[in-house]
């Protein structure tokens, strides 16, 4: 056996003199080239990547944005676009990534190698972070339609862009309405410990202790339970006036009938992860009167969106369970900078990017230096009859004065170490 | 004798050759991904390698070994990031990462000396499961493991000064990153591999595999039990902590969803699927499993439409669906493993003669 | 006060669940010595294949406890089929075979359950038609509903059922017989292919019980609920010393009780910092705990090593 090793060995360090003496017949890497139109071809085919959670819990999630993103790039194509003298034909790359980090930037390789021109995606913001940097090495833009962790955007990528508030704008609007508009003077607040439902809830707990709140519980569960009278009964005799639960509709739904059976009366508040018409289904009659919070403009109320409810359905034949509309203006952003950039590809309608001002399904979008969406509407909503119905709208339009305090605490941090700011966090949660 | 060995020698230059270009030769003819797909399969298979050690050699049922890949890929994270503005080499975070992981193995190891078969899986499934809430949930009240949110912004692996994160032009060639990551893990995957192969023949080696077969024949042999098994558990533990380490550098990214039950019941097919204690089985093991569902997810929808004109099945459910058939089958018909020991297939057949 | 109790009821009736599906892990590994980690995947094709037959019959106007029975009755036999199949190809073939090949395999099969229920029931949660009554009890200012009430006394009555079966009839004698040694067993007569098909379908039958009481209780079913429940089972079977019926359902109990209780105090005894999102870590660390003093577990025999 020592034979053996030693062999290997040596067989590894003539490979690598082997390989240190170069070799002629070596191919070439390959070279990102730019499916670029040329002049006589009136037509040319655009890949753009999209990538979501196809199979695992978040699989119904992942293909709703898929099909969003898919129908943005149909119409486009109906429309037969002409880009630097052209006909475009976009071509929808669907990837998996299981809401896995690690398949994250496998199919990110995988689609950098395909040469998309743009990628819309991911839906998880553990994959999209470890995947927008390889987007970023290799110059491809990436807009993430649901993607809401801050530090998504902070990493200083001049490449990541996202069309939803992040979860910083939303907690926040959350915390205020719930102090303010709710007068709620003792909150129970629970995540489910994932990236997503944590930053959500740190950032209402900030927001609503500032509007004179008392945290009276700081609850956890995780995105697979279904059980959870420990943690509400512990929670009902701290009698709150309002619970917040940062997480997703499979565990709300049940959570709020939990809340009823344990006879606890307080309301609900949920973000975005809750706010969908799968929580109705889940939580029966004992979802009525709780509140959650949706980034952008209710569907209804958009010029566009009771069309694209339609469009949706009759092209999919299914409803749309939560991201897809945004995944239809993130697809539609990348199609308008190129549009607007004259060119499909990615370095030059990359300049173009920044200067997005379009009319989106879910929001006027522009974006600001980071690549997060300027003013984001946020939409806050009260569930009545088995429905959503929306209550008020809060930004999208007028400057809403509280955003500039919401990126303050963030300050600096694109450069910065991202673990100063999260170092403070915990110091102001006492 | 000479020239055997001149022809063994012969076949090992042609291997090395081989690995050297594998990733020109992957990278051209299939596309960069799969050189990243291969990149991965060697952590895999540096991850099955030490688990191979408590399973294969030693017998004991370990189903929380990535907790070690955790350990490893957290310390590297929180050395070589912003999260504490420390920025160390990875010659000194490695190592260190193998002696923490070592130490997580003696805890590990400790209270479950006792504990046989059954018992050993939960508890260590138990203990891996333990060591992924505690990342989770570390963000309070003092920040150490940034919580849910992970770790991001990590330091590529640097040797010589030369970021691997960075396409590296040399001799008119250009390494892009995945290439670069290639050499490295396979360099450390051959040091593995060395390692295992030098302990299985040692005395340590074979009082594992006395323990593994006989327990108290073993005590009565006068091998000490207790330690021969703690070092089990530390070696193991040890691999995985480097195979971390490089998991860390490689993602620029770590967050505790890439640390859950199913990447430690992974690892654990491959070692039994490729053949426990077999060490050729086991890298066979590790490859495979790393590299076949990507294929399989590659090939689905082509095959698909071209058998029956339209997509049937979503290929991510035929990819699972196919990957759980896969282990039945090879279990029924193959169950000491893909590759397994001379040994142990031999103990197979006079099983079946009887 | 009222707060511990509800704690207690909370515990009790998580522990009733868990001890459910124990039931069913620790029967197999009585007799077989096996683990089957499928169990928790026939948990959720009852409960899947239940809810479909109970959403087909809920607008039917059948009194719903009726409609939920029938659910029930419609799951058993799927799952008993399912049972026996999955015995036959996957785990029958692997009796001789290393230890960790049937485990293996039972991973396999938990994977393709999955992925067929996901195929065949689609991805989406699937929620249970408010068609029970709501009704409950108020004890000491805590409140249990019926349904909680049913799953608690269903879980000690199947235990009791169980016992009876395998200590007092002539089919448990041979599960005995066959738990003991095999070999032996089927030089005495027992014909030990049908003891293990029996068992199998007898675990299956109760795995599609609890699959009903699962989501029917959290008014939800899911393609992938299976996993995580036959986990918790598998960790209570072992807590009370696996292949020990009374043990299953003291550790499924033992369990919800640690958690209910970890997570409502723990918390706070800690200032904080061991708050709810460690309930799992003291789940665990019981686990571990109990095990390093009785490592069989706390009502398993002490078997002599075996060579």
């Amino acid at each position: 056996m020592r034979f053996t090793a030693k062999t290997i060995s040596l067989a590894v360090a003539s490979a690598f003199v082997v390989l240190g003496c170069g070799k002629p017949e070596a191919p070439p890497p390959p070279k990102a080239e730019q499916p670029a139109a040329p002049p006589a071809k009136p037509t040319v085919t655009v890949k753009i990547g999209h990538v979501s959670p196809l199979t695992g819990p978040q699989a119904h999630l992942g293909k709703d944005n898929e099909n969003g993103a898919r129908l943005a790039i149909e119409e486009a194509n109906a429309r037969k676009l002409e880009i630097g003298g052209a006909v475009v034909t976009f071509d929808l790359l669907g990837e998996d990534d299981q809401a896995d980090p690690k398949q994250g930037t496998t199919v990110a390789q995988k689609l950098i190698d395909a040469k998309v021109n743009g990628v819309v995606g991911h839906l998880n913001s553990g994959t999209t972070i470890p995947a927008s940097k390889l987007y970023h090495d290799a110059g491809i833009p990436q807009i993430s339609p649901s993607a809401t962790n801050p530090k998504y955007t902070q990493q200083g990528f001049k490449t990541a862009y996202r069309v939803m508030a992040n979860d910083e704008q939303q907690g926040k609007v959350l915390g205020d309405y719930a102090t303010h508009q709710l007068a709620a003077k003792k909150i129970a607040i629970i995540d489910d410990r994932t990236a997503y439902g944590q930053g959500v809830a740190d950032e209402f707990e900030k927001a609503a202790k500032a509007g004179g709140a008392t945290i009276v519980a700081r609850e956890f569960t995780n995105d697979k339970a279904t059980d959870f009278a420990a943690i509400l009964t512990k929670i009902k005799s701290k009698k709150p006036d309002i619970v917040m639960y940062g997480g997703m509709d499979a565990q709300a739904g049940p959570m709020a009938q939990q809340l009823k059976k344990l006879g606890i009366k307080s309301r609900m508040l949920f973000a975005d992860g809750g706010c969908t018409t799968e929580f109705h289904k889940l939580s029966g009659d004992a979802g009525e009167g709780h509140y959650c919070s949706l980034p952008g403009l209710p569907l209804d109320k958009m010029p566009g969106g009771p069309a694209f409810k339609e469009k949706y359905a009759k092209r999919f034949n299914v409803d749309i369970q939560l991201y897809a509309p945004y995944a239809y203006d993130a697809a539609s952003v990348m199609i308008d900078a190129m549009q607007r950039a004259n060119s499909v590809e990615s370095a030059k309608y990359l300049e173009a990017l920044p200067k997005t001002n379009l009319d989106g399904v879910t929001a006027k979008i522009t974006f600001d230096e980071k690549g997060d969406v300027k003013d984001a509407a946020i939409t806050l909503y009260q569930a009545k009859g088995g429905k959503w119905e929306a209550l008020e709208s809060i930004g999208g339009g007028a400057p809403a004065p509280a955003q500039p305090a919401a990126m303050e605490g963030m300050g600096g941090m694109t450069a910065a170490p991202a673990a100063a700011p999260a170092a403070a966090a915990p110091a102001e949660k006492k | 004798m000479i020239t055997d060995r001149r022809k063994a020698l012969l076949g090992m230059v042609l291997i090395g050759v081989a690995l050297a270009l594998l990733p020109f030769i992957i990278g051209k003819g299939l596309g960069n991904a799969w050189v990243r797909v291969l990149d991965f399969a060697l952590l895999y298979v540096m991850l099955a390698l030490g688990l191979n050690i408590v399973v294969g050699f030693a017998g004991l049922l370990d189903l929380g070994y990535i907790a070690f890949y955790a350990v490893g890929a957290y310390l590297y994270a929180l050395l070589a990031s912003p999260h504490f503005g420390l920025h160390w080499p990875v010659w000194a975070i490695l190592p260190l990462g193998a002696l923490v992981a070592g130490i997580f193995g003696v805890l590990l190891g400790a209270p479950t000396l006792r504990l046989r078969g059954d018992y050993l899986a939960i508890v260590t499934l138990g203990f891996g499961e333990i060591v992924r809430i505690f990342m989770n949930n570390l963000n309070a009240p003092i920040n150490i493991t940034n919580g849910p949110q992970g770790i991001s912004q990590i330091d590529p692996v640097r040797i010589a000064g030369v970021p691997l994160s960075k396409t590296f032009e040399a001799f008119g060639l250009s390494f892009p990153s995945v290439y670069l990551y290639y050499y490295l893990f396979l360099a450390l995957t051959l040091l593995v591999i060395f390692v295992s192969i030098r302990l299985e023949d040692s005395r340590i080696g074979r009082a594992w595999v006395a323990i593994r077969e006989d327990e108290i024949a073993a005590k009565a042999c006068g091998i000490d039990t207790r330690n021969v098994k703690l070092l089990a558990f530390a070696m193991g533990a040890t691999f995985g902590g480097v195979a971390g380490g490089l998991f860390a550098g490689f993602q620029e990214f770590v967050s505790p969803e890439s640390f859950g039950l199913m990447e430690s019941i992974m690892v654990l097919c491959m070692v039994v699927l490729g053949g426990m204690g077999h060490i050729p089985g086991v890298i066979l093991g590790g490859l495979l499993l790393a590299i076949l569902p990507e294929a399989l997810r590659h090939g689905a929808v082509p095959m698909q439409q071209a058998a029956f004109g339209k997509v049937l099945l979503d290929p991510e459910s035929l990819r699972m669906l196919l990957f759980g058939l896969a282990l039945i089958a090879v279990m029924l018909y193959r169950p000491a493993g893909l590759w397994p020991e001379a040994r142990r297939k031999r103990e197979f057949l006079a099983e079946k003669a009887k | 006060m009222d707060t511990f109790i509800q704690q207690i009821i909370n515990g009790l009736v998580l522990g009733s669940i868990y001890a459910l599906v124990a039931l069913g892990y620790t029967m197999v590994y009585g007799i077989l010595g096996l683990i089957n980690f499928a169990h928790g995947e026939v948990v959720m094709i009852g409960a899947l294949t239940a809810l479909t037959v109970i959403k087909l019959l809920a607008d039917s106007g059948l009194p719903g406890t009726l409609v939920v029975l029938i659910g029930m009755l419609a799951a058993i036999p799927v799952c008993m089929a399912l049972g026996f199949t999955i015995e036959r190809v996957a785990y029958r073939p692997l009796r001789n075979a290393p230890r960790l090949a049937p485990l293996i395999t039972a991973i396999g099969v938990s994977i393709v359950l999955q992925q067929l229920a996901m195929i065949f029931w689609g991805r989406n949660y699937h929620a249970f038609p408010p068609i029970l009554p709501t009704t409950g009890r108020d004890i000491g200012g805590a409140h249990i509903t019926d349904l909680q009430i049913v799953i608690v006394l269903l879980a000690a009555a199947i235990m009791a059922g169980l016992m009876l079966l395998v200590n007092k009839t002539r089919l448990g004698r041979a599960m005995r017989a066959t738990a003991e040694n095999p070999q032996i067993a089927g030089l005495m007569g027992v014909n030990i292919n049908v003891i293990i098909s029996a068992t199998f379908l007898i675990g299956s039958a109760l795995a599609a019980v609890a699959g009903v009481m699962v989501s029917a209780n959290y008014s939800i079913a899911h393609y992938h609920m299976g996993f995580i429940l036959g986990l918790k089972a598998f960790t209570a079977a072992v807590l009370g010393g696996i292949g020990n019926l009374p043990g299953a359902m003291l550790g499924g109990v033992l369990l919800g009780l640690i958690e209910s209780l970890g997570a409502g105090y723990i918390g706070d005894l800690t200032g904080g910092f061991l708050g709810s999102h460690y309930q799992d870590v003291f789940a665990f660390f019981v686990l571990i705990l109990v095990l390093v003093f009785r490592p069989s577990g706390l009502m398993g025999e002490k078997v002599a090593e075996r060579a």
